[in-house]
């Protein structure tokens, strides 16, 4: 352990990696083995989120108060991350917001591109706390005319369609 | 705070989108060249510290186990840390409080990522950091975060994507410099904002690639430092903060996590005008505004900034106060644990005055690196120094 | 109203079902390829071997996991190697019994220094001991593709 040695960064230094073109496996030049995961899963909703999803069955957006920080939060939580309490008690939201910041996006989530962008948005929603937003999708909108700050209503399934699932809500129009 | 720490010893493989290696053979090249480096040996190891990202981007559970072997932990104390796309940098932390407790001498800090394995694009992945029952109905794509991201930080401060994307044409153009760069490349700003939209305000080059790769660093107390090496890099100031995990709750249009992670950092480092004590930065860059975001949160200079810095070409390897320096993760490529330890390798090499063609012009003394992740709440920070 | 209520109406929640879509494409690596290609095409076995450690690893390293230093001394291995240990399984990976249990075992091949793990065949379990000689037996020639498959299973050196 004696040796002062300092490794200049030097062309002649060999990096290790090989890299591969979907070309060699296709041609065969690469031995692989392929998998794929039988992973599925049923979360169970929770308390909070539970009771939220009822909620939009019922054509509501519920919320959470908690009276130590005055916060009335959406998602609604079972307890309050900042106060680290029981929340107090649950609040009807309105079925209004406005839009936070939104994205327009030309490529599905598992990297498909589409024509028509999907509008991606975080909506506060009124009555709830000054930031409090919920991730939704914007409808019925001009995607050049969408703009941060925009006042936005829920459009919802018919009630007879809603099955408790944040999908209730189809997306979210200026009025 | 407890025993000094050095880096003394630093290695990588090439980033490449599609390896050949296994992720064991990866970590075993970067690990064996940084031991090389400061020519030490395996038995003078006494711990190791491991990071790597998802186990479903390798496609393996465990990870942590499997690349052990790799990454030199053969009988020895060994952990893996995960915190999303900040492990890189939050590793080294690791690795410090190993030596800095007293409990070790010596750790080896290894980072690797195979993301070629999941099929058919990483990206799907993703999907599965948003919430289950809230949010992935919606089938939400990882880049409407980062658009929105983006969006709220372009309207809060009135920034123009032309200024924005010159992160991308210098980190490119200084990857050309990088032996193991993936995807350097001249580019201009017309051709970014000429690329394909993904997700507006986010193109196609906005954005850092997929990659296979790995890099691990030898860490070392003061006593041993001295023996290994007379260029010792000292890990002066470590710092980590999470923000909540309700993203739709918070303003992203500031980190304000990294400030805090940065706030951490600097006064273990006694850092307390870093826009003059800092000369050389490596903030974590996947996407171009996410550096001057970072460089924002660093305090390296004002909220909604950056850009103009940029512009100014203070950033530049040649400016003031260089930045991403290596090319990072928009230049070398983003094998996410990898990428984040790249860049505190490029700090050490670059202090030492090792970094080749990517030398900055000025001589630097003290740098940070910087890496954020899991669901945009995570600021890992590192302040190195000579 | 407080959570600490709880909910009483089990209509109030219920479980989202999901899954996680993941598919992988593993490469078998730089040592991999090289013990791979030789069991496809030569039906040997190769392993690769640390002077300093007297390791002999099977499935090769490209490195000593106890020096890490990089191995590039190749050799050739048995195909009979000694049975370390056994199994009988009789449940399956989705927790159903099996129709037909399977033979587990772990083979130390001579010459190696470390285990394999495969099927076992061609033996009453009531004959099995640790410590016997077992054979790889593998497929044709022809149908080997370059996987651990190859081999079709272990069985006894003396039948």
């Amino acid at each position: 352990m004696r040796a002062k040695a300092g490794v200049k960064q030097t062309p002649e230094i060999q990096y290790a990696g090989t890299g591969l073109s979907s070309k060699d496996f296709k041609e065969g030049k690469i031995l692989c083995t392929r998998w794929t995961a039988d992973a599925k899963y049923a979360w169970d909703a929770g308390i909070a989120i539970g009771k939220y999803l009822a909620g939009f069955k019922a054509g509501k957006i519920l919320g959470v108060r908690c009276i130590k920080c005055g916060r009335t939060m959406v998602p609604p939580r079972a307890f309050c991350e900042w106060c680290f309490k029981t929340v107090d008690s649950w609040v009807q939201l309105r079925n209004t917001g406005i839009v936070n910041t939104f994205s327009l996006c030309y490529v599905t989530w598992d990297v498909k591109r589409v024509k028509k962008p999907e509008i991606s948005a975080v909506i506060e929603i009124d009555g709830a706390s000054k930031g409090m937003g919920i991730m939704h999708l914007l409808g019925e909108v001009d995607p050049n005319k969408v703009r941060i700050g925009m006042k936005v209503k829920a459009i919802w399934k018919p009630a007879a369609e809603r099955e408790g699932a944040i999908t209730d809500i189809k997306y979210w129009k200026p009025y | 705070m407890g025993q000094r720490v050095a880096i003394v010893g630093a290695g990588m493989t090439k980033f490449v989108r599609r390896a050949q290696e296994t992720g064991k053979e990866l970590a075993f090249h970067a690990t064996r060249m940084a031991l090389d480096s400061c020519e030490m040996n395996l038995d003078q190891i006494d711990a190791v510290c491991l990071g790597t990202a998802p186990d479903t981007f390798d496609g393996v559970h465990m990870k942590g186990e499997y690349l052990s072997d790799g990454a030199g932990a053969w009988g020895k104390p060994y952990m893996r840390c995960y915190v999303g796309g900040g492990t890189g940098v939050f590793s080294v932390i690791q690795g410090w409080y190993h030596i800095a407790s007293g409990l070790c001498d010596t750790c080896l800090v290894v980072c690797e990522e195979k993301m070629s394995s999941y099929q058919p694009h990483a990206q799907a992945a993703f999907l599965t950091i948003f919430d289950h029952t809230t949010e992935r109905p919606l089938k939400p794509n990882l880049l409407w975060i980062f658009a929105m991201e983006m969006n709220r930080y372009m309207t809060t401060y009135g920034l123009r994507k032309e200024d924005i994307v010159q992160v991308a044409v210098k980190n490119k153009r200084n990857a050309l410099d990088h032996p193991c760069a993936q995807i350097a490349k001249a580019v201009t700003a017309e051709d970014i904002l000429n690329s394909e939209v993904l997700a507006w305000p986010v193109q196609r080059l906005d954005v850092s690639p997929v990659s296979d790769g790995a890099v691990a660093l030898v860490l070392a107390s003061e006593s041993i430092a001295r023996k290994v090496t007379d260029k010792p890099v000292w890990i002066e100031g470590v710092g980590w903060s999470l923000d909540t995990a309700y993203w739709t709750n918070r303003d992203l249009c500031y980190p304000r996590y990294v400030e805090e992670a940065a706030r951490m950092a600097y006064t273990m480092a006694g850092v307390t005008d870093p826009r003059h004590q800092i000369h050389i930065a490596e903030p974590y860059d996947p996407f171009d505004y996410k550096e001057l975001h970072h460089m924002e949160g660093l305090m390296l200079c004002g909220k909604g900034e950056a850009p103009q810095m940029t512009v100014d070409g203070i950033t530049q390897r040649d400016g003031e106060l260089p930045v991403c320096p290596s090319g990072g993760l928009l230049g070398v490529g983003n094998p996410i644990a990898a990428a984040g330890l790249m860049k505190v390798a490029e700090l050490f090499w670059q202090l030492r005055g090792e970094a080749g063609k990517r030398q900055v012009s000025r001589k630097v003394k003290r740098g940070v690196a910087q890496a954020w992740g899991d669901l945009m709440q995570v600021g890992t920070v590192v302040v190195v120094g000579i | 109203m407080s959570l600490r209520e709880r909910v009483n109406q089990p209509k109030d929640t219920r479980p989202w079902y999901g899954e996680l879509p993941v598919e992988s494409l593993y490469t078998v690596g730089i040592a991999g390829e090289k013990f791979l290609r030789t069991l496809k095409e030569k039906g040997q076995f190769l392993g690769t071997k640390c002077d300093r450690c007297r390791q002999v690893y099977v499935p090769p390293k490209i490195y000593c996991e106890r020096c890490l230093a990089k191995l590039d001394d190749w050799v050739k291995v048995g195909s009979c190697g000694t049975l370390e240990s056994w199994t009988m399984v009789h449940v399956g990976l989705d927790g159903q019994k099996l129709k037909k249990p399977e033979l587990v075992a772990l083979v130390k091949l001579d010459g190696a220094s470390t285990c394999i793990v495969h099927k076992l065949a061609g033996i009453p379990v009531e004959e099995l001991h640790i410590g016997m000689r077992v054979c790889a037996v593998l497929k044709p020639k022809t149908k080997r593709e370059g996987a651990i498959t190859d081999i079709l299973h272990f069985k006894p050196a003396d039948r």
